[in-house]
């Protein structure tokens, strides 16, 4: 009998991938399966093709050889249903400084053509530890309450796929934790996540993992 | 969509208008350029007259090609350019709102000034209207075709040169016509031709530069 969890749909699968960087090659035959509620770490040491592998499951950088598939059909011919349910999230910031936090929120929803309401904004923005902030521009926040911006905005886009290159970058003790419940709340909610990270970061749920770098 | 276009614009306009020290440099170049060559050739106002069109187009051109640089760099460097890029949205129309925001920012305030600079370099009255139209026409495309160029160097560091190199010979039409149509106006001829060539070069522009503009910026991306 096929258990409750193997029922779930594949969400996003990559077949035999292929990224070659400076004639480095970095990963060949990857081929991944994200299925509804899973939640994934991409694993490897500095340069071993994490941030390429993500830009790539985004289709911002293409890869040598292989298939990125969005519930099964090729992200570039859905590229407008594919980009309407994920959310990537890099290491660059995002953030304009000559804007407060509410309309850098307000502008990132926009390119997205969301929208919410203000109270459900600043409730985010409560839950991110930045209630208060909400008319500071930007320049005059610190990086980590600048991570937090991203990170209310992250809630506030209620896509089913997140994708976050290094999502603890300059985030203090509080903040792993905010993104560890976010993470655990996402999924409970049937969300899946790719991410990327060198602090350790412990989920009590299970997660699965690909380790890059491995010679092939 | 349309709300996507418009939201984009508004957000660079505002940006824009943040630091305006930086709004004002096209203007300044501008209008400083222009009043220089009185004071170093001759304040004559026949020397002055036969020059006004190129000096003003010439000096309008430079403007706005050094403020191309402003249209994506920014936005690649904090990553934005990425979430434009992941929209839903196509990235043409969002393309298409930054082009309009460079073009209100820089093209118009030029277009707005030029008057005042034609008139202080002994442009015929009747020419001045042309020398507007001329320039309404000629630096939307300015805009277009530049954003061509910025969004294949915009990786490059100081791709500065590489894009005077790249658009510099896409401008040089804009410029023949846009000069002479102030030319043969203040000889009282019809500039019709010139007008209409104008014209349809804009239409071309507004119509075929974002596309290019669209793929070349997800060339840069994908390296």
């Amino acid at each position: 009998m096929p258990e409750s969890e193997s029922t779930n749909t594949t969400l996003l699968e990559t077949r035999q991938l292929e990224c070659v960087r400076d004639d480095r090659l970095l990963f060949r035959d990857l081929s991944i399966n994200l299925s509804e509620g899973e939640i994934l770490q991409v694993e490897g040491a500095n340069g071993s093709g994490k941030t390429s592998l993500l830009r790539i499951l985004c289709g911002l950088r293409l890869a040598e050889a292989g298939q990125v598939l969005w519930q099964g059909e090729d992200v570039s011919d859905v590229r407008e249903d594919y980009y309407a349910s994920m959310i990537y999230i890099g290491h660059l910031p995002c953030i304009k400084g000559d804007l407060t936090t509410l309309e850098n929120i307000r502008s990132l929803l926009d390119t997205r053509s969301q929208s919410a309401p203000i109270e459900e904004i600043d409730a985010a923005l409560t839950k991110v530890g930045l209630s208060g902030f909400d008319d500071v521009p930007s320049k005059a926040l610190s990086s980590g309450q600048r991570r937090r911006i991203l990170l209310a905005f992250l809630l506030l886009s209620k896509t089913r796929l997140w994708i976050l290159d290094e999502p603890l970058t300059a985030l203090d003790v509080q903040g792993v934790a905010l993104v560890e419940s976010m993470l655990m709340e996402h999924r409970e909610a049937g969300g899946s996540a790719i991410f990327t990270t060198h602090h350790g970061m412990q989920l009590p749920c299970e997660m699965s993992s690909v380790t890059l770098g491995v010679q092939c | 969509m349309l709300k996507a276009f418009y939201h984009l614009l508004a957000r660079d306009l505002r940006l824009a208008f943040r630091s305006r020290h930086e709004l004002a440099n096209p203007l300044i170049f501008f209008v400083l350029v222009v009043t220089l060559f009185p004071l170093a050739v001759s304040p004559s106002a026949e020397v002055l007259r036969v020059m006004a069109p190129g000096v003003i187009w010439v000096s309008a051109l430079l403007s706005v090609l050094l403020s191309l640089d402003r249209l994506f760099k920014q936005d690649y460097e904090d990553g934005s350019l990425d979430q434009l890029m992941l929209s839903p949205n196509p990235l043409v129309i969002l393309v298409l709102a930054k082009v309009c925001a460079h073009w209100l920012l820089t093209g118009l305030p030029l277009v707005l000034v030029a008057p005042l600079l034609a008139m202080f370099m002994y442009v015929p009255d009747e020419a001045i209207g042309v020398l507007m139209l001329s320039l309404l026409l000629g630096t939307p495309v300015l805009s277009l075709v530049g954003a061509i160029g910025v969004s294949l160097t915009v990786a490059v560091n100081r791709g500065g040169v590489l894009l005077s190199l790249i658009i510099l010979p896409l401008y040089i039409p804009i410029l023949i016509f846009g000069a002479n149509a102030v030319d043969v106006a203040s000889d009282g001829m019809s500039v019709r031709g010139q007008m209409l060539f104008l014209g349809a070069v804009l239409a071309l522009a507004l119509s075929l530069a974002p596309l290019a503009t669209a793929v070349a910026l997800r060339i840069t991306a994908s390296r």
